[in-house]
């Protein structure tokens, strides 16, 4: 940045400090917003942290908040189960569709399915929920009942994290230089060879980065899954086994949650944003490591 | 012979096979995104008329329109937008134009508010209810949702703006500084406004994120679908309502589909709107270049 560092008009500065303490104190309390989240969460889940060990989360018999026993266990498993799901079905769909947008479509077709993607991100996750609702859910249930099951939580997830993967791969695709993709040609690499050879090489900084994305949002979502995964908890034995997902289960039952439960719920809640806030630092790790 | 010709006609097959895949792959998605949009309209769009929006619901939703709940949105969105719309703007503006990229308070603020970007809502709807709802006594309120929204906003405003402002081309600031304008002038008069569609969209990005979100208003600003009388009032935002006609009340569904629809109009009109503003600015700026 290039400033004159002496102004003719002395009185000037007056203003020009006065803004910069009011940028300032702007960007200190949006800073401060990430801290008061953290402490607020730290502080209603205290009561309970204090007392008993977070060994019991793990290691109680069954969740029965409301008689004491606090078996965090079946929920994490689901959540894992429906996001890793939803990660085997979305990073092939993704990549094939950033592919189709740098690589196979023609120009004009390239934007429009880009367009299209952009559109599917921006349709909120209640809508994806009830869609499953009423269409998925029943459709599986004529397969194989419930219906509600884990398999409807993957393909929804699934859907909504989608977007994310095509956009960032997309970017970093983009981002390859030219002369990288000219050589291999000149090379004779038929297209799938240039792609596996140059282009997934090249890009696969930014392209793990929009999986670990990805990855965070589809631990986080409540509604969707809370309106298809049929929110019974227990350990999945197959896809059409109902489960109940952490971030679910704090939707259900914050309503009506009291003392010891509501703080168990908000040890969930951390548990949450412990799990998003390592999956970025590892996004930032990865991101460093690989540009040095 | 053989083998170098086994060879090439394997790379032959793989070339297409992956083509194949691809192909498949983007038509899937074309037809999911298709089969949720024809299913939303024909659940919806015979259901919809101007009375449908102009209505309170009655009947728990099963009657009646969305009038107070549309009431209720464009409230939240104004408390949300009101609060973290200066926030975002002045941090945006410190961190382009103020700290160099490398200090420590920069990298400090732009971690946190990267941290907040991957925060799930459902946590937020806790914090807001913890702090908002009960440490600060708004109780269930349309105040309390808006502001747990602006603290969701917050990310998303600052990185758009602090993008715009960094794409000015530097000619500009120092044009400025030759004339020996201050840099509260260079900023107000010249950077905020060449900045301004890029502001815009990020605005626009923003409010879609706002009239999506249900999880972070579940605890805050409560389930009543009266007509607010004020900001303390509960007040249903539409997504919320759409969960609620499609779990908890049996035979809600056609007027859930209408509201779904009204909801999924209006994000796609915004974020259409969005993308127009984005792709002009940009050219605009690369022939300034």
């Amino acid at each position: 940045m290039i400033w004159s560092k002496y102004n003719i008009f002395f009185r000037l500065r007056l203003t020009d400090s006065l803004l910069r303490g009011i940028l300032s104190m702007g960007a200190v309390i949006s800073a401060l917003v990430m801290l008061l989240i953290v402490i607020f969460l730290i502080l209603e889940s205290w009561s309970l942290l204090g007392r008993i060990s977070p060994a019991r989360f793990f290691t109680d018999t069954s969740w029965h908040p409301l008689e004491g026993a606090y078996h965090l266990m079946p929920m994490l498993a689901g959540t894992l189960y429906a996001s890793t799901g939803a990660l085997l079905l979305a990073i092939p769909l993704g990549i094939a569709s950033a592919l189709f947008i740098v690589y196979y479509a023609s120009p004009r077709l390239a934007k429009w399915y880009k367009r299209l993607v952009e559109l599917l991100a921006g349709i909120p996750s209640v809508v994806f929920g009830f869609w499953g609702l009423t269409t998925l859910v029943p459709l599986i249930n004529q397969i194989h009942p419930p219906g509600a099951s884990l398999l409807a939580a993957i393909l929804i997830l699934a859907l909504m994290i989608l977007p994310t993967i095509t956009l960032t791969a997309y970017s970093a695709l983009m981002a390859v230089p030219d002369e990288f993709l000219r050589n291999a040609t000149a090379l004779g690499l038929p297209r799938w060879g240039m792609i596996r050879g140059v282009a997934f090489p090249a890009a696969r900084t930014g392209i793990v980065a929009g999986i670990i994305l990805a990855t965070g949002r589809a631990i986080g979502e409540t509604m969707a899954v809370l309106m298809v995964a049929g929110n019974v908890v227990q350990y999945p034995d197959g896809l059409f086994d109902p489960i109940r997902t952490l971030a679910s289960n704090i939707a259900l039952e914050m309503a009506y949650a009291m003392g010891d439960h509501r703080a168990v719920l908000f040890v969930s809640g951390l548990l949450l944003m412990l799990m998003v806030m390592m999956l970025s630092g590892m996004a930032g790790w990865w991101g460093r490591g690989h540009r040095a | 012979m053989l083998k170098t010709n086994a060879r090439r006609w394997r790379h032959f097959y793989l070339d297409r096979l992956v083509q194949i895949f691809v192909y498949l792959a983007v038509l899937t998605v074309c037809a999911v995104f298709l089969w949720i949009l024809v299913d939303l309209l024909r659940g919806g769009f015979a259901h919809l008329s101007w009375n449908f929006l102009i209505e309170s619901p009655r009947d728990a939703g099963r009657a009646g329109g969305i009038g107070s709940i549309l009431v209720s949105t464009m409230l939240i969105l104004l408390v949300a937008l009101g609060a973290a719309l200066p926030l975002a703007w002045t941090t945006a503006a410190l961190l382009a134009e103020y700290v160099p990229a490398t200090s420590k308070f920069g990298m400090l603020v732009r971690y946190s508010l990267q941290v907040l970007a991957g925060v799930p809502s459902i946590v937020f709807g806790l914090f807001g209810n913890a702090f908002f709802s009960i440490y600060l006594g708004l109780g269930f309120s349309i105040l309390s949702g808006g502001l747990t929204l602006a603290c969701m906003l917050l990310p998303i405003l600052v990185s758009t703006a602090e993008a715009g402002l960094r794409a000015v081309p530097d000619s500009y600031r120092l044009s400025a500084a030759a004339l020996g304008m201050t840099r509260a002038a260079t900023l107000i008069r010249l950077l905020l406004p060449i900045a301004a569609p890029a502001l815009a969209a990020g605005l626009l990005l923003g409010i879609g994120r706002a009239v999506a979100e249900t999880a972070a208003l579940l605890f805050t600003s409560g389930y009543v679908d009266r007509m607010p009388g004020s900001l303390l009032d509960s007040g249903r935002a539409l997504a919320l309502h759409i969960f609620d006609l499609s779990m908890n009340v049996p035979g809600g569904d056609v007027p859930a589909y209408a509201s779904a629809l009204v909801l999924v109009a209006m994000l796609l009109c915004i974020n259409i709107f969005a993308m127009q503003l984005v792709q002009s600015w940009q050219r605009r700026n690369t022939i300034l270049e």
